[in-house]
C-alpha cells in the first residue's frame, strides 16, 4: 500500500494542505477531497478540457496532474476566477452572450479563457480557436463562446 | 388561443438565464457534485465480449477486498415481465430495459454491465472489479445492419421474429420490426417520371457526445423510499424505469433530476440508477456511479447507423412525382431503434404524390441505440438532399428553386399518415434566397457550396407547473422540465409575459418527482413549447384567481375587471400585478395556481442550412468554410437560446459528417472508445454558424412556439455531402465523409 | 489506477539509483500526459513513479547560437515555441510543440517525455532527428549520448536501459540558410494523434536556390520514426525546384511502411507521406531564404 502524502500548495490564494495518495489525480483531490466541484471530469484522459485549472497562471488538465505533484505551486480554479461576490468579465460576457447551454464546459472555458486574455488580449478569431482547441463543447457549437471572449476584449 | 406574432414586452427579449452565475461560477449542482455524508463510489464491470452466454460468476474475491461494501451482478435484479411500458418519448420493452442495465444469462455487445461494485473510492472500486471472476461462452457475433438481417447471423434474441405492421413471422430473426408506409400509387408515379434517381447509402454508429457523463447518486438506506440524484432528461421517466426494473412501487422513489451536462436524447433511459440504488441497499450506504468515458461509449445508447437506398423520380419541370425508400437502422442489442421516426422523416420536406417507405429495426451486437436529436430523421435527410440535388443538376434546375418548386405546405399528407397545419418551410426557403450567404458568391478552386432541408415534427406530451406568488409580489413557478439548454428561462419569460411582469419577477425552479406534477421528457423540441404553455395556462389561471379576489376587494363584479399588460382596472380603481399581490396577501388564502397539459400535435420544424465547403484533394480533408442555419422557431421566446440550438445542433452534425464514428474491428468491438479517435468538433474546427430564424407562427401554441432543439442536426450531412459535390464533382454516399474516405473518391474519380 | 509509490528526486544521481533500485517496477513521470493516461488504462503498470521535475539539469533550457540548444527533458512544450530564438532557430520544433494536443497538455507535456513515450507517431521525433538532434543519457555506468535517430526500437521501446534516464535533448547550432518544418495530417484540425506526420530540415548554398543537405523523418508510418534517408539524399546538390521537392516526396513514400488502422488504412498513409514531405520541405526551403 502505498504511503499518504501531505502536500501543501496554494489554491486560489490561499494556502491548502491535503492529504493524499500518489494515484489520486489532483481532479479528485479538488472534487472529492477539497469539495470544491467547480472543475468538471468529462473524460479523464486530457481530450475534453472540463476539467482544466491553472497551474502558475498556465492551463492545464488536473486529470492529468497528480496530487502530489503540485506541491509548492499556485493553482486558480473557477471558483477563484473571480473575487468573492464578484464575476470576471469572462463570466459576465458569457452570461451576457448566453455562451453556454448546459454548462459543463464552462467552468473549463472560462479558465482557459482568462488565462488566454491575460496572456494575449488581442487575440484574433484564429489564435482564439486555436489555443481553446482543448476545451471541447457538444451544446453551443462554439460561436457564442468565441463571440463572448470578443466581447471581453471590446470592453476593454 | 391567438397566435399572433404580436408585440410583445418579454417575448423576443434576451436576458440572463436564472441559473446563469452559478454555471459560470461551477456552483451548479450536477449529479457528480451531490454531496452525501458515507457516500460511496460505484464502479460497473463491463462485458468484454460482443456477444457470449454468461455460465457463472464468482464475486466472492471481490466482495472479501478490503474497502468494498457490496457488489451485485444481474442475479440481484428482479425478473421483470416480459411488458412494454409507455415512456413518454417511445415505449419500451421492461424485460429488455432490465437486462440492458444488467445483463442477466447473456451479453450482447461489448460494454454490456455485468457487475458492479460499491467501494471507498474508485480505485479500490475498479481494483475489485477486476477480481470478479466471469466464465463466458463467448458466440458468434455481428455488427453490420446487412449482415444482421441475414439468415445466417447469429441470432441476439430466440425468441424474437420479426413484426411486419403487426403481423409476427414464425421463424425467429435480428429484425424485430418491418414498418410500411404507402401513399398514391409509387408505379404510376414512377411511370410517369422523366428522370429517376436511385441511391443507396450507409451510415456509421454516432453518439450524442454530452461532455458529462452519466452518473446518478441513489440513497436507499433509511426510510425504505429510494432518493436518487441523477443526470437525466426526466425525472418521473427515471422513476417509473427504476421502480420499473426493481419491481417496486412508482411512489417508494423519489427521483431529483440534478443540473444535466448535455443529453440530446441519451439520457432518457436508466443505466446507472437502478444499479446504484441495489448497491445502496445491499451496503446500507448513499452509492455514487459517474460512469467513465469508455463507459459511455460502449454501453450507454449511440444513435442508429444504417443502410438506405432512395428512389425519386422527377417530371422535367422540376415536380417530384414519386419516392421509395428502404431503410434499415441499427437498434443495437434490443428491439426499440429509431427506424419509425426515419420513415416518418424521409420524404417529408417535399409534396411527392406517390411514395412507398419500407423500414426495418435490426439487432445486432452493439450498444442498444438510443434518440440523438431528431432521431432517425439525419440519416434519411443525408440520403434523400442527396437524390433531390442529384435530380435537380440531370434537370438543371437550380437546388434550391426545385426545393421551393416540391416543398411541403399547409394541407400536404405526409407518407406515413398525418397532415401538415401550418408549416413554415417555405418561409425557409425563402429566407435562403434572400440570405447575404446565398447571394455572395463562392470562388476559388475545389470550393462549393450545398444546402438542404431537415424536418422534425416536434412534440408535445405532458407538463405540469404550480406558480405561487410570493407576498412581495414576485412568483415561484415551480416545474419539472430538466433545463439543458436554458429552458427555465424560457418558460419563466412566458409566465412573466401573461402576467404582465418581468422576467426576474419569475423565479423559476425544476424539482423532484415529489414536489411537481407529472412531467415528460425534456426531448421532442417540447420543452419551451408544452412546459411554456403550462405556464401560459398556470399564469391564466393565476390572473382569474386575483380577478375574483380584487372584485372581493373592490367591491365590484368580477365582469368588471379587466386586465391590461398585466395591469388590474377595476372601476374607478387599479393595481400592478405586484400591487395587487401585495393587498391580496394580507388577507385570504394564498395565490398559487396550477397547469397541466397534454397536447396532442406536433409542432413541425423545418430547417434548411447552407453550408461552403473547401476540399484539399491532396489529404481529402474538407472545411467548413461558411455555415449558416436557417429554422423556422414559430416564435423565438429568447433568440439567444433558439440560436444557440441551431448553432449546437449544426456542428453536431458537421461532426457526424465529416468524422464521427464507431470503429467496429475483426472482434466486433469498438476500437475509439475515448474523445481521442472519437472525433468530435473542437473550436478550430469550425467557423461561426450564422443563424436566421424564420417565424411561421404555430397555431398550437398561444404565442406561436414550435420546438426548435432537434431540426438542426438535420440537414448538416446532407448540406455538406451536396457542398462537397460542388466542390469536387464527386459524391459521396457514407457516412461519415472523413480524409481517407474522401481521397479514395477523389482519386477514383479522377 | 493501481498503487503506486511517488518519489521526486533532486538530482540525476538519486533518480538513476531509483531507477536501478525498481528497474521495470518504476515510470518516469515528467509532464504526464501519456503516462498518467497510461497507467490509468493499464496500457503500463508502476510500482514506482518518479517524477523529474524537480532535478534542475531536466528542467533547463538553454540556448545561444554558438552552443545550440540544450533541451532539458522535462522542459514543457510551450517553453520552446513561446521563445522567440529558439523558434527561429528550430522552427520544425516549434512546429511540433504547439500542435501536440491543446494548450493544456502543452503546458505540461515535454518534449523529453514525447521521445521517452516512443510511440511511433510521437509529434516531436520527427522534427528531432531532421534538426540534428542527440540525446543525453544517464545511468549508473554513467552517461552517454545517442542521436535521436537512434533512440526508438519499436512501439513504445527505446534504447534506454535499466537505471537510464533522459537526461537533455541536444541540438547543434543553427546555421545560415537553413530550415525546417513539420507538419502532420490529422482528420480534425487539433487534439489527434498523427495519421502521418513529417519533419524536414534543409541546408540551402548562399544563393538560397540550391540544396546542399536535407534531412526527412516521418512520423506514423512504421514502428519507429523513420529517415527517408534516401529522399534525402537525393536532393542534394539540386535546385530546390518544386519538382525537386514532389519528387522526394515521392522517394519518402518508399521508406514508409505504415500500417493499416482506424486512425488511416497503409494506402493512405503512405500518399499522405509524399504530399506531407513536399509541404515540408517546401516550407524548410522558405524559412531557409527568409520567406516566411
Amino acid at each position: 500500500m502505498a504511503k499518504t502524502v501531505l502536500v501543501t500548495t496554494t489554491i486560489n490564494g490561499e494556502s491548502t494542505e491535503f492529504l493524499c495518495k500518489p494515484r489520486e489525480s489532483l481532479l479528485e483531490i479538488l472534487r472529492d477531497t477539497l469539495g470544491m466541484t467547480g472543475s468538471k471530469e468529462g473524460c479523464n484522459n486530457g481530450n475534453c478540457g472540463a476539467c482544466t485549472v491553472l497551474i502558475d497562471g498556465l492551463p492545464v488538465d488536473s486529470c492529468l496532474v497528480l496530487g502530489v505533484e503540485v506541491e509548492g505551486v499556485e493553482i486558480t480554479t473557477i471558483e477563484g476566477i473571480a473575487d468573492v461576490g464578484q464575476l470576471d468579465p469572462v463570466q459576465d460576457c458569457f452570461l451576457e452572450g448566453a455562451a453556454l447551454q448546459c454548462g459543463i464546459c464552462t467552468p473549463g472555458f472560462i479558465v482557459t479563457a482568462r488565462a488566454l486574455l491575460d496572456k494575449k488580449p488581442d487575440a484574433d478569431e484564429q489564435t482564439i480557436r486555436f489555443d481553446l482547441s482543448g476545451n471541447l463543447c457538444r451544446c453551443t457549437g462554439y460561436d457564442k463562446i468565441v463571440r463572448a471572449i470578443q466581447a471581453v476584449q471590446e470592453s476593454n | 388561443m391567438s397566435s399572433g406574432n404580436g408585440n410583445y414586452r418579454v417575448l423576443g427579449t434576451r436576458p440572463r438565464r436564472h441559473d446563469g452565475a452559478e454555471k459560470v461560477t461551477g456552483s451548479a449542482i450536477y449529479a457528480n457534485d451531490v454531496q452525501l455524508p458515507g457516500l460511496l463510489t460505484g464502479f460497473v464491470l463491463r462485458s468484454p465480449h460482443p456477444h457470449a452466454r454468461i455460465r457463472s460468476i464468482d464475486t466472492s474475491e471481490a466482495e472479501a477486498t478490503e474497502g468494498v461494501f457490496a457488489v451485485i451482478s444481474g442475479e440481484d435484479f428482479p425478473e421483470v415481465a416480459d411488458k412494454v411500458a409507455d415512456l413518454g418519448e417511445g415505449s419500451v420493452n421492461l424485460s429488455h430495459l432490465s437486462g440492458n442495465v444488467m445483463a442477466k444469462e447473456k451479453v450482447l455487445y461489448k460494454g454490456h454491465a455485468v457487475a458492479a461494485v460499491a467501494a471507498v473510492n474508485i480505485h479500490v472500486a475498479e481494483e475489485a472489479a477486476s477480481k470478479i471472476k466471469i466464465d463466458y461462452e463467448v458466440l458468434p457475433s455481428v455488427t453490420w445492419v446487412l449482415d444482421a438481417m441475414a439468415d445466417d447471423a447469429p441470432l441476439l434474441h430466440e425468441n424474437l421474429c420479426t413484426d411486419h405492421m403487426g403481423e409476427k413471422d414464425e421463424k425467429p430473426s435480428n429484425t424485430a420490426v418491418h414498418m410500411h408506409f404507402e401513399k398514391g400509387n409509387v408505379e404510376e408515379g414512377f411511370a410517369a417520371a422523366d428522370v429517376i434517381v436511385e441511391r443507396e447509402f450507409k451510415t456509421a454508429t454516432v453518439h450524442q457526445g454530452y461532455i458529462e457523463p452519466h452518473v446518478s447518486v441513489a440513497d436507499w438506506t433509511t426510510s425504505g423510499r429510494l432518493k436518487i440524484w441523477t443526470a437525466t432528461q426526466g425525472a418521473f421517466t427515471a422513476r417509473q424505469q427504476t421502480a420499473e426494473i426493481l419491481q417496486i412501487p412508482i411512489s417508494d422513489v423519489v427521483v431529483t433530476p440534478c443540473e444535466i451536462g448535455g443529453g440530446f436524447g441519451g439520457k432518457i433511459a436508466v443505466y446507472v440508477e437502478p444499479v446504484t440504488a441495489l448497491l445502496s441497499k445491499k451496503s446500507g450506504r448513499p452509492v455514487r456511479i459517474s460512469m467513465t468515458r469508455a463507459g459511455v461509449f460502449e454501453g450507454t445508447g449511440p444513435t442508429p447507423g444504417s443502410f438506405m437506398r432512395v428512389k425519386i423520380g422527377a417530371t422535367s419541370d422540376g415536380k417530384l412525382v414519386a419516392g421509395e425508400a428502404w431503410l434499415a437502422y441499427d437498434a443495437g442489442a434490443y428491439p426499440g431503434g429509431m427506424i419509425g421516426p426515419g420513415c416518418m422523416c424521409v420524404f417529408s420536406c417535399y409534396d411527392i404524390e406517390h411514395a412507398v417507405v419500407d423500414g426495418y429495426d435490426v439487432c445486432m451486437n452493439k450498444p442498444h441505440t438510443q434518440a440523438y436529436r431528431a432521431p432517425g430523421a439525419t440519416q434519411v435527410a443525408f440520403a434523400c438532399e442527396q437524390v433531390v440535388d442529384e435530380i435537380a443538376e440531370q434537370l438543371g434546375i437550380c437546388k434550391l428553386e426545385i426545393r421551393q418548386l416540391n416543398a411541403a405546405k399547409e394541407g400536404m399528407r405526409r407518407v406515413d399518415g398525418p397532415v401538415y397545419p401550418r408549416i413554415g418551410l417555405v418561409e425557409c426557403l425563402d429566407a435562403v434566397a434572400q440570405s447575404k450567404h446565398w447571394k455572395s458568391p463562392l470562388e476559388g478552386e475545389n470550393r462549393g457550396r450545398g444546402i438542404a432541408a431537415g424536418f422534425w415534427f416536434g412534440c408535445g406530451l405532458k407538463s405540469s407547473v404550480s406558480a405561487s406568488v410570493n407576498h412581495d409580489g414576485t412568483v415561484n413557478l415551480t416545474e419539472g422540465s430538466p433545463d439543458i439548454g436554458g429552458t427555465r428561462t424560457s418558460i419563466a419569460m412566458q409566465l412573466a409575459e401573461v402576467l404582465g411582469i418581468d422576467t426576474f419577477d419569475v423565479i423559476p425552479q425544476v424539482v423532484d418527482t415529489d414536489s411537481v406534477g407529472y412531467t415528460d421528457v425534456t426531448g421532442g423540441s417540447r420543452v419551451t413549447f408544452a412546459t411554456g404553455l403550462a405556464a401560459y395556462e398556470a399564469g391564466l389561471d393565476l390572473q382569474q384567481q386575483m380577478v375574483g379576489r380584487a372584485a372581493d376587494l373592490w367591491e365590484c363584479s368580477a365582469d368588471d375587471i379587466s386586465v391590461v399588460e398585466g395591469e388590474f382596472k377595476g372601476p374607478g380603481k387599479s393595481a400592478s400585478f405586484k400591487e395587487l399581490a401585495q393587498e391580496l396577501f394580507k388577507d385570504g388564502e394564498p395565490l398559487v395556481a396550477r397547469a397541466s397539459v397534454a397536447p396532442d400535435c406536433a409542432t413541425n420544424g423545418f430547417a434548411v442550412h447552407i453550408a461552403d465547403v473547401e476540399v484539399d484533394p491532396e489529404t481529402g480533408k474538407v472545411t467548413i468554410l461558411r455555415y449558416t442555419a436557417i429554422q423556422d422557431a414559430g416564435k423565438a421566446i429568447h433568440p439567444s437560446y433558439v440560436e444557440g440550438q441551431m448553432q449546437g445542433g449544426a456542428v453536431q452534425g458537421i461532426g457526424w459528417a465529416l468524422n464521427e464514428e464507431y470503429f467496429f474491428n475483426e472482434n466486433d468491438t469498438m476500437d475509439n472508445a475515448s474523445f481521442l479517435d472519437y472525433r468530435m468538433p473542437t473550436m478550430l474546427d469550425v467557423p461561426m454558424i450564422d443563424t436566421i430564424i424564420v417565424e411561421a407562427a404555430n397555431p398550437d401554441h398561444p404565442y406561436g412556439v414550435r420546438g426548435v432543439g432537434e431540426p438542426p442536426i438535420v440537414p448538416p450531412p446532407a448540406a455538406i455531402a451536396n457542398a462537397i459535390s460542388e466542390a469536387t464533382t464527386t459524391r459521396f454516399y457514407e457516412l461519415p465523409m472523413s480524409p481517407p474516405k474522401v481521397w479514395k473518391g477523389l482519386s477514383e474519380t479522377s | 489506477m493501481k498503487d503506486f509509490d511517488y518519489a521526486a528526486p533532486t538530482s540525476v544521481q538519486d533518480a538513476t539509483a531509483l531507477l536501478a533500485e525498481y528497474g521495470e517496477r518504476a515510470r518516469m513521470l515528467a509532464g504526464g500526459t501519456d503516462i498518467i493516461v497510461q497507467l490509468r488504462e493499464g496500457l503500463r503498470d508502476a510500482e514506482m513513479v518518479i517524477d523529474i521535475k524537480k532535478i534542475s539539469e531536466l528542467m533547463d533550457l538553454d540556448y545561444s547560437a554558438e552552443a545550440g540548444l540544450t533541451l532539458g527533458a522535462g522542459v514543457p512544450c510551450y517553453q520552446v515555441y513561446e521563445n522567440a530564438e529558439i523558434s527561429a532557430a528550430y522552427p520544425a520544433l516549434a512546429d511540433s510543440t504547439h500542435i501536440i494536443g491543446g494548450w493544456q497538455i502543452q503546458a505540461r507535456a515535454s518534449v523529453g517525455g514525447n521521445l521517452c513515450n516512443s510511440s511511433p507517431a510521437a509529434d516531436t521525433i520527427p522534427s528531432l532527428i531532421s534538426l540534428g538532434a542527440s540525446c543525453r543519457i544517464a545511468g549508473p555506468q554513467g552517461e552517454r549520448e545517442v542521436p535521436v535517430s537512434d533512440f526508438c526500437t519499436g512501439p513504445g521501446r527505446n534504447v534506454l536501459e535499466t537505471g537510464e534516464l533522459l537526461v537533455s535533448i541536444q541540438l547543434p547550432p543553427s546555421t545560415a540558410n537553413s530550415g525546417s518544418a513539420y507538419e502532420r495530417f490529422i482528420p480534425r484540425n487539433e487534439m489527434d494523434i498523427a495519421v502521418v506526420g513529417a519533419g524536414s530540415w534543409v541546408q540551402l548554398d548562399e544563393s538560397g536556390r540550391t540544396i546542399q543537405e536535407a534531412r526527412i523523418s516521418l512520423a506514423a508510418v512504421g514502428p519507429t520514426p523513420i529517415v527517408a534517408q534516401q529522399a534525402a539524399e537525393s536532393l542534394a546538390g539540386q535546385e530546390a525546384s518544386e519538382e525537386n521537392l514532389a519528387a522526394a516526396g515521392g522517394l519518402a513514400r518508399e521508406a514508409a511502411s505504415p500500417i493499416d488502422d482506424m486512425r488511416g488504412t497503409t494506402e493512405y498513409r503512405v500518399h499522405l507521406v509524399g504530399v506531407l514531405v513536399k509541404r515540408t520541405l517546401a516550407r524548410a526551403v522558405a524559412r531557409a531564404r527568409g520567406e516566411s
